[in-house]
């Protein structure tokens, strides 16, 4: 028994130090999930010899924690999948700048913070799927386009939970008012095909099986189920389905952002600063587009394969610290709708 | 005359027992009352916005799917654990461990494995209207993202908690009362309910508690089937609306709930106190079930093993066949390592805790202390999320404080000591899972006659050797059960560890989540199926021991 407790604390002992400190290396907190982020943590190490140490949660709850730990915190870096969690850690005040001109250079206004708190690192469209044997795509337009009475009981969106969703309707608040969202979002209710359950690829899968004509979703997510076997149930569904940008002739589709912001207490900031400028590079830029089925942040990447074939688009140019400004708003609406 | 000898003789040990058991419910208590603390936050016109809206839903919903696990859990637990217990049946044998397996798969896995078969767009319903050439709407099929559906998952992965305490109950059960029942003409069925079963109740109501409580904390499959209860309510108000107030108020309407379950639990025990009346223990009475009866019993126990755990094990396989290739690679057997040492180590401390706690309580019999252990059990129904950003705060301000403090007097810094390190992750497990080693232990302790301790301390024996030397080994199986449990939740445990873990440092279930939850659920599969293997060797030993553990056998 003894000799279990004495190998237990061993164990505990190595575990808990083993990521100490070391000459050169930089700590993430990531929400982008673990096989999205780290074969380039892997490959920025390689190319560097900068050690990378890597812990994977929720936005919200890596946020917590930072903010807990104060100017102790191991952080040097936060990754988030969407631009409201970043306008949350700016909030919390636990970023500095990024001091960067290779970074500033590459990464547009609108999807970096003015005071370049947070950058942005890909970007994530939020577009209309249709079935083309139900739906003529001439009846589409746009998101405020779903609330119309010839689409009653043939929508799949997912729940008012859901980050991208939030967003989605905290940028109509941004484009047509409080109000009109409201009206907006009763409507969509309506036309929901079944109260919303699951992700946004069992959205595209319902469509396909014909619960519904349409989906919302996002276009990697789309991807993704593309990019698997041919006679997988998944691939056979996204072939069922066509991707619809919406909102072309007015602001453009909307777009969301992974981003990141460099720790208040970094203590490893030249180390952070040049993972940063290794996730803007066109190397890791395309990674993304080819792996994940996201946009690059930067201009000189050119999609390419699956994403170049759904065509360019034009994308909602809203400064996105606007979308976590509105997001408590977003939701009180869904609520108030009985967007579940 | 006596007592006063005891008292005087008591060692030093015994006379710290108190303050040390109020001292560790207080620390375990804390993560709890730090969320409670929130209370005292305004919370603006949030609340009102949520009473206006949601808060009906969030409140039929929750006692719903409550009431709903509760029968789901009893019938298929009980029932199980009678007919492995005390009938004879083809196939018995298998059924005694198999029907503990649905415990290794988390209910988060087996809810997204049944919407991937029967879902609409599914292969089920798929082949359905291929067949039929119905359509959208053609045909009646049971939705598997509802309610109802969420009933069924939960029920099916937290039966075994019922199964497992009920049968150790029955199988603890003196052969005279049930021969004296049978004298006195009860009938196999009459005999059943009159007597076994009352006296299997305190086993029983805990091992219910245990799933409900299980039941409230869940988040992964009521957010997925898009069921607004007060778990998924509470990240809503917390990270959607970021108001921690109004959040700590839902979640205190959740520790209601938990409050009232856990005087229930009480009330049922303090009515009646069962001890077994005589110590003689000879081979139990089986029924020997034949033909149509045999077939029935079988048929009730393969239909919690075959929904439990076949078909979403057949599933999760046919997946990995297909992506253990890519899935298996040099990190994952680090994964497996570090899920079963994590697991063990908590199991052992909180099986060491709970003896601890349960058996003072049996022999100091206070007040405080019973109070003190009814405080702590209640984690385990709060989420593992809340537990862990409990966990955080007072952790972090230690730091902190300390850090400031060396700083200023010494000009050195401590940095964080506790918080990130493996420390604070098993320090949220003990508070999550403590209830579980209690409930175990106790429900093992109070089967024992008081008589027995007076008997042995009339001899002179003190507490501790009679803990060691008489009541460890009558209630073998409850302490292996208290050890089995904990480290099968601690190897599913999921939000907990992804916050407070370590730099580097991955689980099977951290790993499972990512993917599945990324909807990549094929490629979840390999860590899904290890957790479940994993998980498998310890119940088979359990079952061994609690086979083996009865008196006289």
């Amino acid at each position: 028994m003894y000799k279990i407790f004495q190998q237990i604390g061993v164990f505990l002992f190595v575990i808990s130090f083993s990521a100490g400190t070391m000459a050169a290396e930089v700590n993430i907190y990531s929400a982008r999930k673990e096989k999205l982020i780290k074969p380039l943590l892997d490959q920025f190490s390689a190319q560097t010899g900068i050690k990378t140490n890597l812990i994977t949660a929720s936005a919200d709850k890596l946020l917590t924690r930072m903010v807990n730990e104060g100017r102790n915190t191991p952080a040097d870096i936060l990754i988030t999948v969407d631009a409201g969690r970043l306008y949350r850690a700016v909030q919390a005040d636990i970023f500095q700048p990024i001091k960067s001109r290779k970074i500033e250079q590459i990464v547009p206004a609108h999807l970096r913070h003015p005071n370049m708190l947070w950058i942005g690192l890909s970007q994530r469209a939020r577009v209309i799927f249709y079935a083309p044997d139900r739906v003529n795509p001439e009846q589409l337009s746009s998101y405020e386009n779903l609330a119309q009475e010839q689409w009653h009981k043939r929508i799949c969106i997912r729940g008012s939970g859901n980050i991208y969703n939030q967003s989605l309707v905290a940028s109509m608040i941004v484009a047509n008012g409080e109000q009109a969202t409201q009206d907006w979002a009763e409507a969509l209710v309506n036309n929901m095909a079944r109260p919303p359950k699951g992700g946004d690829r069992d959205q595209i899968k319902a469509a396909a099986a014909g619960q519904c004509d349409i989906a919302v979703a996002n276009t990697y997510y789309y991807g993704k189920m593309l990019e698997a076997k041919k006679d997988s149930a998944q691939y056979r569904a996204a072939k069922k389905m066509a991707l619809f940008w919406p909102n072309q002739d007015g602001r453009g589709a909307h777009v969301n952002i992974s981003g990141a912001g460099i720790s208040k207490y970094s203590r490893n900031r030249e180390n952070a600063i040049k993972l940063l400028e290794f996730l803007v590079s066109p190397e890791a830029q395309d990674w993304y587009a080819r792996v994940n089925y996201e946009y690059p942040v930067n201009a000189e990447v050119k999609p390419s394969g699956l994403l170049a074939s759904w065509g360019s688009f034009k994308a909602d140019g809203l400064n996105l610290s606007k979308l976590g400004e509105l997001n408590a708003e977003a939701l009180k609406t869904m609520d108030r709708a009985g967007w579940k | 005359m006596i007592n006063s000898k005891i008292r005087f003789s008591a060692s030093l040990f015994e006379r710290l027992w108190q303050p040390g058991i109020l001292l560790t419910a207080f620390v375990f208590s804390i993560p709890v009352l730090t969320i409670a603390s929130f209370l005292f936050l305004p919370t603006g016109d949030i609340w009102q916005h949520l009473v206006d809206t949601v808060l009906a839903d969030y409140l039929l919903n929750s006692v719903l799917l409550m009431i709903g696990v509760a029968l789901g859990t009893f019938s298929m637990g009980v029932t199980c654990a009678w007919l492995t217990s005390l009938c004879e049946f083809p196939g018995k044998k298998l059924f005694i461990w198999t029907l503990l397996l649905p415990l290794a798969m988390p209910a988060y896995i087996i809810a997204y494995t049944y919407t991937g078969m029967f879902d609409f767009a599914g292969p089920v319903q798929t082949q359905i209207r291929d067949w039929t050439g119905w359509g959208y709407g053609d045909y009646y099929f049971p939705e598997v993202r509802s309610l109802g559906g969420a009933i069924v998952m939960l029920s099916l992965v937290l039966y075994p908690y019922v199964y497992l305490l009920a049968r150790a109950a029955f199988l603890e059960q003196s052969v005279c009362v049930i021969e004296v029942s049978r004298t006195l003409g009860c009938n196999v069925w009459t005999s059943f309910y009159r007597v076994a079963l009352p006296l299997a109740r305190p086993a029983i109501v805990a091992g219910m508690s245990l799933a409900l409580m299980e039941t409230l904390a869940d988040y992964g499959t009521v957010s997925y089937f898009g069921i607004g209860v007060f778990t998924t309510g509470i990240f809503r108000t917390w990270f959607g609306l970021g108001d921690s107030g109004a959040a700590a108020k839902l979640a205190a309407i959740l520790l209601l709930f938990v409050f009232t379950l856990v005087v229930v639990e009480r009330w049922s025990r303090q009515r009646a106190q069962y001890h077994h009346t005589t110590n003689r223990y000879s081979k139990l009475p089986v029924y020997r079930l034949t033909g149509a009866r045999a077939l029935i019993a079988c048929i009730a126990c393969l239909m919690p093993l075959l929904f439990g755990f076949l078909l979403p094990a057949f599933q999760l396989s046919l997946w990995a066949i297909d992506t253990y290739a890519v899935m298996i690679d040099s990190s994952f057997y680090k994964l497996v390592l570090h899920t079963v040492l994590l697991g063990l180590s908590t199991a052992v401390l909180a099986v060491m805790l709970a003896l601890f706690m349960a058996y003072g309580k049996r022999v100091l019999a206070s007040k405080l202390v019973f109070a003190s252990i009814r405080v702590v059990a209640i984690g385990y129904a709060v989420p593992g999320t809340i537990i862990a950003v409990g966990v955080i705060i007072p952790l972090t301000w230690f730091d902190n404080t300390l850090d400031s403090y060396m700083r200023e007097q010494f000009d050195i810094s401590t940095g964080l000591l506790l918080s990130g390190t493996l420390f604070a992750v098993m320090f949220a497990y003990l508070v999550r899972f403590l209830a579980v080693s209690i409930q175990s232990v106790e429900s093992g302790l109070v089967k024992i006659k008081p008589s027995m301790d007076e008997a042995a301390r009339s001899l002179g024996r003190k507490p501790t050797d009679i803990l060691f030397n008489v009541h460890l080994p009558l209630m073998k199986g409850s302490v292996l059960t208290a050890l089995l449990i904990v480290f099968v939740d601690v190897m599913k445990e999921l939000p907990a560890t992804l916050i407070l873990r370590p730099f580097n440092f991955n689980t099977l279930a951290v790993r499972a989540f990512e993917l599945a939850s990324d909807e990549r659920l094929a490629d979840s599969s390999s860590a899904a199926l290890m957790i479940v293997v994993v998980g498998l060797l310890p119940v088979i030993l359990l079952s061994k021991s609690i086979a083996s553990s009865r008196a006289g056998s």
